[in-house]
């Protein structure tokens, strides 16, 4: 069985960068589907079965927290791990996201194995 | 150079070494760090835009050449660009997301918090930049795989910084 993964950040860079590190770690993850901002995402949660969101925090129209917020406070997604991406250095902002309940944070620059260390645990929650 | 700004040049090949070797797998080294106090020479090239702002505030900026940009593009994104397009401007937005928020979070045990706002990327020939208000640039010039990057960071007290963008013109007038 193979995850599903939301990634949400507004640069297509960063996106198209998650894809190539995701599909390198090696993981056991299926379709990787990409929204632009936090109303996209909720879109895509809404037709989509998602196991982990990856999700910046500074976007426009709907930013990271707005949609950690969203999740949380919805029964269907609650249980679903949302990992934060900054460039924030720890403070504010992330302690915001680990009070609204974000399941971790991965600093810009990210390494793959770097991401591999943070998601792993989750996805290896979920596979049976 | 004062005690600040050799902080703001050690955050700069910090957090640019670390950048270049994590995202594009390609090491950098710096060659000089100069403070730029004169009006802004023209410039041809691409040329990155992101503001800072808190109790002190300012901007950070990259600025390299076309073929420079393609390849960071290349490395960053695994896709080869010819030209420079939306792709590769994207690609530079990045890295200076990247490179100007671990300068900031070097910068906020002395400065404060700092908030950093979205990049802008600009494109052209012969064209000046220039912020309005703080006149001083702290400039990092490095060297990567024969091409040169120029990282450049300005910052003042808030009071300062407002006092003088409303004594001149509006932030970043650009001339072409």
């Amino acid at each position: 069985m193979e995850s599903e993964i939301l990634v949400v950040d507004d640069s297509a860079a960063i996106r198209k960068i998650l894809q190539r590190v995701l599909r390198q770690t090696g993981m056991s993850i299926g379709a990787i589907y990409e929204a632009g901002d936090g109303q996209e995402a909720l879109e895509t949660l809404r037709k989509q079965k998602i196991d982990l969101v990856l999700s910046d925090i500074n976007m426009p129209k709907m930013d990271g927290l707005q949609l950690l917020a969203s999740v949380r406070a919805t029964d269907a997604w609650r249980a679903i791990p949302v990992v934060m991406i900054t460039t924030e250095g720890g403070e504010s902002k992330v302690a915001e996201a680990v009070k609204l309940g974000a399941s971790g944070y991965v600093r810009k620059p990210f390494t793959a194995d770097q991401i591999k260390e943070k998601l792993s645990g989750f996805l290896e929650a979920i596979l049976p | 150079m004062t005690e600040l700004e050799n902080l703001i040049v050690g955050s700069i090949d910090r957090s640019t070494r670390e950048v270049f070797s994590t995202m594009l797998d390609t090491p950098v080294e710096i060659d000089t760090a100069t403070i730029e106090s004169r009006s802004p020479e023209a410039n041809d090239g691409v040329v990155s835009f992101i503001g800072l702002a808190g109790s002190w505030a300012g901007s950070g900026s990259l600025a390299c050449s076309p073929a420079m940009a393609c390849r960071i593009c290349a490395r960053m994104l695994m896709t080869e660009s010819q030209a420079v397009d939306d792709e590769v401007l994207d690609a530079v937005a990045e890295l200076t997301n990247m490179i100007i928020g671990g300068v900031k979070t070097d910068l906020e045990p002395s400065l404060g918090p700092l908030g950093l706002s979205i990049p802008t990327v600009v494109y052209g020939k012969n064209f000046k930049a220039k912020g309005a208000g703080i006149t001083e640039w702290i400039v990092a010039s490095f060297e990567s795989e024969g091409e040169r990057l120029l990282v450049k960071v300005c910052l003042a007290p808030t009071a300062v910084a407002h006092a003088g963008a409303h004594a001149a013109n509006p932030a970043y007038a650009l001339e072409v």
